[in-house]
């Protein structure tokens, strides 16, 4: 099995923990072991962007210094590192593309970090989604069907923009969809897939967030589509936890399931039911397109 | 309605101040209006971001005052859309430090209920100390 250095981020040990673990159970099934980084720390949720401010790049490089501690050490099998979240995706990705490219960073930086060994700057940076992008529909074994099962795939902003740090084509992505596809459901998406929802913004400014969220899921409802998934534990909230703010905002609002990608790729590989906290509501939609009365073990 | 438009050296410093927080040479906007077609924030604002591109690069204060500095929450479409290839996101980020360097904050975590706090994904809470307070 491929060792891989994994970084979880904080909201996957705490709000998005079916996540992490549908997640681990997914890459396990497809050879790989997620190696977590040992004191591994918050990377900042958002890239520090004016160009004077680099200590707040400290923390994403400190956490891409145990990785290449962790290949030394013989514990990884390449210099590489997992996220999950989005947003740590690309603060990691693009504090590691700022010290790569600029002589003068680089310098700055190793001068304030003197308790930490010298980062060489050869660590990649990877999406979850990346490690799967080459497998073939029909390549993985499958213990359940989500056949006739209509995925809407949200990208949000941060795995595609800008598109120094995106996992593919900014504005025309399509590695959901094929993800999607892998594990046996429809994949669907519209330019909604790839409108901001909001972000941050829900802690002070919710009318807003609301607005977009009802924007973005009515185009998936419009599109026919059974669920939508996701891979950022902030659009989850967005998109999911306030489904009712957005039912009393707009009261035509219906309501559609809303899961991360993990979870169907999880359930289609055959994790146990009771694995789950609450069940998503994909699955009573999939048992139903699938004829089954229950969840098969 | 007209508008008098004076540039002096305070405005040429401000303009310069923008282009090096930033590092965006925010007086190659032709005003084509791209960012502001894609902004999701832009029909929620009363400053646009193409007006915000303008106002940087004559060195208007006043786009200190616009909410769609604060809106913005660097989704970056208007970023990879740009036909002049400005990071817009970088120029409303400039902005917003040069608010919050003052010590001035944006948002006061205090005003949210212990409810809502625990509801919120601490990512949520990151980014928003991250970019609205100093």
């Amino acid at each position: 099995m491929k060792k891989i250095g994994y970084y979880p981020g904080c909201t996957l040990k705490t709000k998005a923990k079916i996540f992490e673990k549908t997640a681990l159970y997914t890459a396990e099934k497809l050879g790989y072991e997620f190696i977590e980084l040992p004191n591994w720390n918050c990377c900042g949720a958002v890239f520090s962007l004016s160009s004077d401010d680099l200590i707040h790049h400290l923390a994403p490089i400190r956490n891409l210094v145990r990785v290449q501690d962790m290949k030394e050490g013989a514990f990884l099998s390449e210099e590489t590192l997992v996220t999950l979240c989005s947003m740590c995706f690309n603060t990691l990705k693009r504090a590691n593309i700022r010290y790569k490219n600029s002589a003068e960073d680089r310098s700055k930086i190793k001068n304030i970090m003197d308790t930490e060994s010298a980062y060489q700057g050869n660590v990649s940076v990877l999406h979850f989604l990346e490690l799967f992008k080459s497998i073939e529909p029909g390549s993985v074994k499958l213990k359940r069907k989500l056949k006739g099962l209509k995925v809407f795939v949200y990208y949000g902003c941060t795995l595609l923009r800008p598109k120094e740090a995106s996992l593919d084509d900014a504005e025309a992505p399509v590695i959901l969809e094929r993800y999607v596809e892998t594990f046996g459901a429809e994949a669907l998406s519209t330019p909604f897939s790839r409108l901001c929802c909001g972000s941050y913004q829900t802690v002070n400014a919710r009318e807003k967030v609301v607005e977009l969220a009802y924007k973005i899921l009515t185009s998936a409802i419009e599109s026919g589509a059974d669920a939508v998934i996701t891979a950022c534990p902030l659009c989850f909230f967005n998109l999911k936890d306030i489904q009712n703010e957005i039912c009393a905002a707009y009261p035509d609002f219906k309501g559609i399931p809303v899961a991360y990608f993990t979870e169907l790729s999880a359930y289609a590989l055959g994790m146990d039911p009771g694995e789950w906290d609450e069940e998503p509501g994909f699955i009573k939609t999939a048992l139903a397109q699938t004829g089954e009365k229950k969840i098969k073990r | 309605m007209s508008k008098k438009i004076i540039l002096d050296k305070e405005s040429a410093e401000f303009t310069k101040k923008i282009i090096e927080l930033s590092g965006e040479i925010v007086t190659l906007c032709e005003q084509c209006g791209t960012c502001s077609g894609g902004c999701p924030m832009c029909d929620k604002a009363e400053t646009s971001p193409s007006l915000m591109m303008r106002m940087a690069a004559l060195g208007q204060k006043e786009i200190l005052g616009s909410d769609i500095i604060w809106y913005c929450a660097s989704c970056y479409t208007c970023t990879v859309r740009c036909p002049r290839g400005i990071d817009i996101s970088k120029v409303a980020e400039a902005l917003r430090q040069i608010i919050l360097r003052d010590s001035v904050n944006r948002i006061d975590l205090s005003k949210l209920t212990p409810a809502e706090l625990e509801k919120l994904p601490q990512i949520a809470l990151v980014a928003a100390l991250r970019k609205m307070t100093g």
